[in-house]
C-alpha cells in the first residue's frame, strides 16, 4: 500500500489531478480493464472508489482529481507514504473482446478510466477511436498515452484553449454522422455520459457507461451506489460499475451522486483545503 | 418467596442519547453474586439447551457463587470464546432464559423470572478481560502443523478461529472491511457493544496466533482454489448476510432513503458521528422514519436519535412496523430502550411509496394499515393491509431496516458452491461442510439472519468437523 511513485498530471488554480503508482502485487495480478479499487488515506478518511488504470508485476496505478475532502487529502501523500486501507479489484470487469469500430469518449478525469478498456480493446484489434474532453488545456491528461492506442483521436477543450473548442459530445455527433460504429464507451462527469447515451442511441448503438455513484463499502453492503438501469435497482459496486447508457436513469443518478454536498463543501472549509 | 431478578444499572435516557457510550452498565459484583443465588441450580438444568454453543450455564454460575470467577470464566470460555461480547448482543430471552426454569411458560416473553443468564456472562467475561486471564492452547503435533483460512471476521468466522487457534491450528482470517468483526463493528452500534470490548476479544484471538488480514477480498483477490494451492488444509466461510433488502415500492432511490446496513455503517464503522473529525459523512433529518421491527431497526432508529441529538435536532424518529409489538423479532431490552429513548412506534403499517421533491429527497411516505391476520410460516400472525386505509407522513429521511440476504461477492466467484433459493449456502448439517469438500460454512451466509450465538454455534459445529478431518488425515 506504499506509494511508490507520484506524478502531478494537471494542474489549475482549482484543482489537481495526480498520477499514484501504488505498490499492490496481489491487486496487480488479478485487476482487468474497468475494475477498481477501494482507498483510505487514513482511519478517519472515506472509503472512495478509484479505477485501475494501469498495471505492472508489483504496482497499480491510480489516477485522483481533487474534488472533495478525501481526494484532496489523497494528493497530498507522497512517495513512501501509504494508504490506510487499499482493496479489491472491485467491480466487474469491462467486457472485453472484438467489436469492430469502437469510439471511447473520456471527460476529465473519466480519461483516466477510460485508457485500460481503450488499451484492452486495442489489443483485440478493435479499430479505435477516442474523444478526449477537458475543461481547459492544463487539464487535459494522458494524450500520448491514449494517442499511441488510439486509430483517430479527437480533443476538446471547453474553452477552445487546445484542441477543438467545444464538447466531447459534439465531437461524437460528427463521428458518428460519418462513419459507421459498433460500440460507444463512456466515462466522465454523468451531464457527459447521459449526453453520449443520448446521442449513441440515436445511431442505435450499443454504449456502455462506467458509473460513479457514491460507495461506502463497495461490496454489495450497503446500497449507497444503487442506480435504477431499465426498471431494476443494481448495485454500481458489484453488478457494475458499468452499464448499459440507453438503460440508466440518469436524472436519479444525478441527484443521488449531490447528496452530500453541502457537507464536502463545509468539510473541506474546515480542513482547509 | 422468591427473589426478585438483579435489575442491572443503565444510564438515563437523556443523559445516554447525547452520545454513543455504552447504555448497559452491566453488574456490579455484588449484583452478580446475588443473581447468581436465585439459580436453583436444577439437577437436570434446562437452560444450557437454549443456548446454541451449549455453555455450562449451571456449572458456571456454581462458580459464581463461590466467588470463583476464575474457573467460571474458564468454564465460559471452554465453549464461548466470546463471553463479553455475547453476554452484551446475545438475545437471552429468546435462547438460554427463555429455557431457564424460572420462565413461565405460555407467555412469549415470559423470561422476566428467569436468571439474567447474559449479565452474569458479561461479568465474568469482562473479568476475565480486566485480569488477562489467558486459556491454555491444546497442543496436538498433528494438528499444529496444518492451517486452515477463515473467510469473514464477523461472529461465526472469530468463533470458528478460536475453536482451532486453541487446538494450535494455524488460522488466517481474510476481511474484506479495513477492520475485523464483520456486523459487530459495522452493524451493532458502539452503546451497545463498546469497540474497546470488540477490540479486546480481536485481540484476544491475535494471542491465540490467529493472523488477520483485513481489505482482502477473496473471490476477487484470490479463488478458494488459490488458498488451497497456498497449503490451506481447509476453508470455513463466515460471509453474513450482509446485502440489505429493499421494500421494492416506489420512490425508494430518493436521496436520504437509506438501508440500515448503509445508516449503520457509516456511524458505525466509517465513523459519521463523528463527522467532520471523521470525514465520512452522513444526512440527519428532522423527521426520520425507520421501517423495520428487528434488532436492526432498534439499532438504526436509537443511532439516528443520537445523531439528532449531537447536531442540535429535536429528538424526532417513528419506527413503522408491519406487524404488533408482541411479533417484533427484536430484542425486549432493544425495544425497551427504544421506547425510554424517545423513539415512537408505529404498528401494523404498511409502507406502499415514498414522495420526493423536484431535487430528488424523500419528502413523504404513504402507508397502508393493516389487520393481523392467520398464521404464516413464521409461526407469527400475517399482516393484511387494509383497503382504502391510505395515509401520509411527512419525512425528510427513511431508513429501510427489513432484512438482509446473502452476501453474493464470493459465492458468485466460486463455481461448484451450492446454494438455496435464498441464496444461502447449502450445507450439511451435521458437519457444516458445503458442496465443496474442504469448504465450510456458518453463520448468516447458511441459515439466513440469525442471532451472533447462532453464527457461533454453526461456526462450532464446523470447526469440530474441520478438526476431524485435519486429525483422521
Amino acid at each position: 500500500m506504499k506509494i511508490l511513485n507520484k506524478e502531478i498530471l494537471a494542474q489549475t488554480p482549482d484543482t489537481r489531478i495526480t498520477r499514484l503508482k501504488v505498490h499492490a502485487p496481489l491487486i496487480a495480478k488479478k485487476a482487468l480493464p474497468g475494475q477498481f479499487v477501494v482507498v483510505m488515506v487514513s482511519e478517519a478518511g472515506e472509503r472512495i472508489p478509484l479505477t485501475v488504470v494501469d498495471k505492472d508485476k508489483d504496482k497499480i496505478t491510480l489516477i485522483v482529481q481533487e474534488v472533495g475532502l478525501s481526494t484532496k487529502l489523497l494528493g497530498k501523500l507522497n512517495v513512501g507514504d501509504s494508504l490506510y486501507a487499499l482493496v479489491g479489484p472491485m467491480g466487474h470487469p469491462a467486457e472485453i473482446k472484438k467489436y469492430g469500430k469502437v469510439i471511447l469518449v473520456g471527460g476529465g478525469v473519466g480519461i483516466a478510466e477510460i485508457y485500460p478498456v481503450a488499451k484492452a480493446l486495442k489489443g483485440k484489434d478493435n479499430y479505435i477511436a477516442t474523444i478526449l474532453g477537458a475543461k481547459t488545456k492544463a487539464l487535459l491528461i494522458l494524450q500520448n498515452e491514449l494517442k499511441a492506442v488510439s486509430d483517430e483521436l479527437v480533443i476538446t477543450t471547453d474553452d477552445g484553449s487546445y484542441g477543438r473548442r467545444g464538447f466531447t459530445t459534439d465531437a461524437l455527433q460528427e463521428l458518428l454522422g460519418k462513419n459507421e460504429y459498433d460500440l460507444v464507451y463512456a466515462v466522465g462527469p454523468i451531464p457527459m455520459m447521459k449526453k453520449v447515451s443520448f446521442i449513441a442511441k440515436e445511431f442505435n448503438i450499443k454504449t456502455i457507461v462506467s458509473l460513479n455513484a457514491i460507495m461506502v463499502d463497495a461490496s454489495c453492503m450497503c446500497g449507497s451506489c444503487r442506480v435504477r438501469v431499465k426498471d431494476e435497482v443494481k448495485f454500481s459496486c458489484v453488478d457494475g460499475p458499468e452499464f448499459d447508457g440507453h438503460l440508466v436513469n440518469w436524472d436519479e443518478l444525478e441527484k443521488r451522486n449531490n447528496i452530500y454536498k453541502d457537507k464536502e463543501k463545509r468539510i473541506c472549509k474546515l480542513y482547509k483545503l | 418467596m422468591k427473589k426478585e431478578p438483579i435489575k442491572v444499572k443503565e444510564t438515563e435516557p437523556l443523559q445516554r442519547t447525547a452520545n454513543f457510550s455504552e447504555v448497559v452498565s452491566g453488574y456490579t459484583e455484588g449484583q452478580t453474586l446475588k443473581e447468581a443465588a436465585r439459580c436453583l441450580q436444577c439437577k437436570n438444568p434446562t437452560c444450557i439447551a437454549g443456548c446454541p454453543v451449549g455453555v455450562d450455564i449451571k456449572k458456571f454460575i456454581f462458580q459464581i457463587t463461590q466467588k470463583d470467577y476464575d474457573g467460571a470464566y474458564f468454564t465460559v470460555r471452554e465453549t464461548n470464546d466470546f463471553p463479553s461480547i455475547c453476554g452484551r448482543v446475545c438475545p437471552a430471552e429468546y435462547q438460554c432464559s427463555k429455557t431457564c426454569v424460572l420462565t413461565k411458560k405460555g407467555s412469549p416473553f415470559a423470561s422476566e423470572r428467569a436468571i439474567n443468564i447474559h449479565f452474569l456472562e458479561r461479568f465474568v467475561g469482562d473479568y476475565g478481560m480486566k485480569h488477562n486471564l489467558e486459556v491454555s492452547i491444546q497442543k496436538n503435533e498433528r494438528l499444529t502443523k496444518q492451517k486452515v483460512a477463515v473467510v469473514g471476521s464477523g461472529p461465526a468466522g472469530l468463533c470458528c478461529a478460536g475453536e482451532l487457534a486453541r487446538r494450535g491450528i494455524k488460522i488466517v482470517i481474510f476481511e474484506s472491511l479495513h477492520k475485523p468483526g464483520g456486523v459487530l463493528r459495522y452493524g451493532i452500534p458502539p452503546f451497545r457493544l463498546p469497540r474497546d470490548v470488540l477490540d479486546f476479544e480481536i485481540n484476544y484471538l491475535k494471542n491465540l496466533g490467529v493472523e488477520i488480514m483485513p481489505n482482502f477480498i477473496v473471490g476477487k483477490l484470490k479463488s478458494l482454489d488459490e488458498l488451497f494451492a497456498e497449503g490451506f488444509q481447509a476453508i470455513f466461510l463466515g460471509l453474513g448476510a450482509g446485502t440489505p433488502s429493499f421494500l421494492g415500492i416506489s420512490g425508494e432511490n430518493f436521496c436520504n432513503v437509506y438501508s440500515a446496513n448503509e445508516f449503520l455503517t457509516r456511524v458505525n464503522l466509517m465513523g459519521a458521528y463523528k463527522f467532520p473529525e471523521f470525514h465520512t459523512p452522513i444526512n440527519v433529518g428532522k423527521n426520520i422514519l425507520v421501517i423495520g421491527g428487528g434488532n436492526t431497526a432498534m439499532d438504526a432508529a436509537r443511532v439516528a436519535l443520537r445523531l439528532q441529538k449531537i447536531n442540535g435536532i429535536r429528538p424526532n424518529v417513528t419506527l413503522f412496523y408491519r406487524r404488533t409489538e408482541n411479533e417484533m423479532p427484536a430484542r425486549r431490552m432493544e425495544i425497551e430502550h427504544a421506547k425510554e429513548e424517545g423513539i415512537k412506534f408505529q404498528f401494523l403499517v404498511k409502507p406502499e411509496e415514498f414522495i420526493g421533491d423536484n431535487e430528488g429527497y424523500v419528502k413523504r411516505m404513504r402507508a397502508l394499515r393493516c389487520k393481523l391476520g392467520e398464521l404464516d410460516s413464521s409461526g407469527r400472525r400475517r399482516p393484511l393491509p387494509i383497503k382504502g386505509s391510505d395515509f401520509e407522513i411527512d419525512c425528510d429521511e427513511a431508513i429501510i431496516a427489513i432484512g438482509l440476504l446473502a452476501n453474493q461477492v464470493l459465492v458468485k466467484a466460486t463455481q461448484n458452491l451450492k446454494t438455496d433459493k435464498y441464496s444461502d449456502i447449502v450445507v450439511n448439517p451435521e458437519t457444516m461442510e458445503t458442496s465443496i469438500k474442504r469448504v465450510y460454512a456458518g453463520g448468516d451466509i447458511v441459515g439466513g439472519e440469525g442471532t451472533v450465538i447462532e453464527a457461533m454455534g454453526m461456526a462450532k459445529k464446523a470447526s469440530q468437523a474441520i478438526v476431524e478431518y485435519l486429525s483422521r488425515k
